[in-house]
């Protein structure tokens, strides 16, 4: 693998689920060619497959970034959208604002953001209401 | 137990992956929650879901799962059938209802995936 990593850009569009889960699959391939772990390679795909779904759903458009490096994958995750007014309330497992069409589609459970959480090493979580929110995540090998 | 035993168990019919019975299921879940798949189940699961769409074959594609099953005599669309086939998920359908389903594949020994429960089963490596 490459030192100075390998960076993968994935646009988002608001509502686009037929297209959700491309960009994370696209990750996840990448990273069995490198031949990461595949217990390493399943906390990944969970996590930005959670945040891929979560600009589809909440967002109006977005861009996810994985970078690959030897010994860690770092993923960003940038929407323009509404923003999250309690940051802490949208952590708690449980909690979503997703609508009934979204519920139905087996999501908005509110265990996005706890999940992603839990398979991370590094979290972190900005969100500016009427403006957008970004995550960092990093995931070490 | 394998993924031929849960057919037969089941009365299963294949809708894809014929050629990927001889995997083995080392543990199942039982939901319509996405979220709740993809943040408690464990690697070569089996998914038993009453939910068709696309995220489905997503959230087994992240996952890792082993094969899906469709409740209630659920099928899917061509297109996630291709798509599941594409992604060497195999996608069986039962006209089991969830609850009875999950229960005669438990009563025979296939176990959840919850860590209390089942410590030797399924359980992240690392």
């Amino acid at each position: 693998m490459p030192e100075q990593g390998i960076e993968l850009e994935f646009t988002l569009e608001s509502a686009d689920f037929n297209g959700a889960g491309e960009a994370s699959s696209k990750i996840k391939r990448t990273l069995q060619q490198l031949g990461v772990r595949p217990d390493i390679i399943r906390r990944i795909a969970i996590s930005a497959y959670e945040a891929e779904m979560n600009v589809i759903i909440h967002a109006y458009r977005g861009v996810m970034k994985a970078e690959i490096y030897s010994d860690r994958t770092e993923l960003v995750v940038d929407d323009e959208g509404p923003g999250i007014s309690d940051v802490g309330l949208a952590m708690q497992a449980g909690y979503s604002t997703a609508p009934d069409h979204i519920r139905e589609m087996g999501f908005g459970a509110g265990m996005g953001l706890p999940n992603m959480v839990r398979c991370t090493d590094k979290f972190d979580i900005k969100s500016i209401k009427g403006v957008g929110t970004k995550l960092s995540m990093i995931i070490y090998h | 137990m394998k993924l031929a035993q849960v057919r037969i168990m089941l009365n299963a019919e294949v809708l894809c992956g014929m050629e990927w019975l001889d995997r083995d299921v080392k543990s199942a879940c039982g939901s319509d929650l996405m979220s709740d798949v993809l943040a408690f189940t464990k690697e070569q699961a089996l998914l038993l879901t009453g939910l068709t769409n696309i995220q489905v074959i997503r959230t087994a594609e992240m996952s890792d799962l082993v094969a899906i099953i469709f409740v209630r005599g659920k099928r899917p669309g061509p297109d996630v059938i291709e798509m599941a086939q594409k992604m060497q998920i195999p996608l069986l359908t039962t006209e089991r209802q969830m609850y009875e389903a999950c229960g005669l594949l438990y009563k025979d020994g296939l176990a959840g995936c919850s860590l209390k429960e089942e410590p030797s089963c399924c359980r992240n490596k690392g």
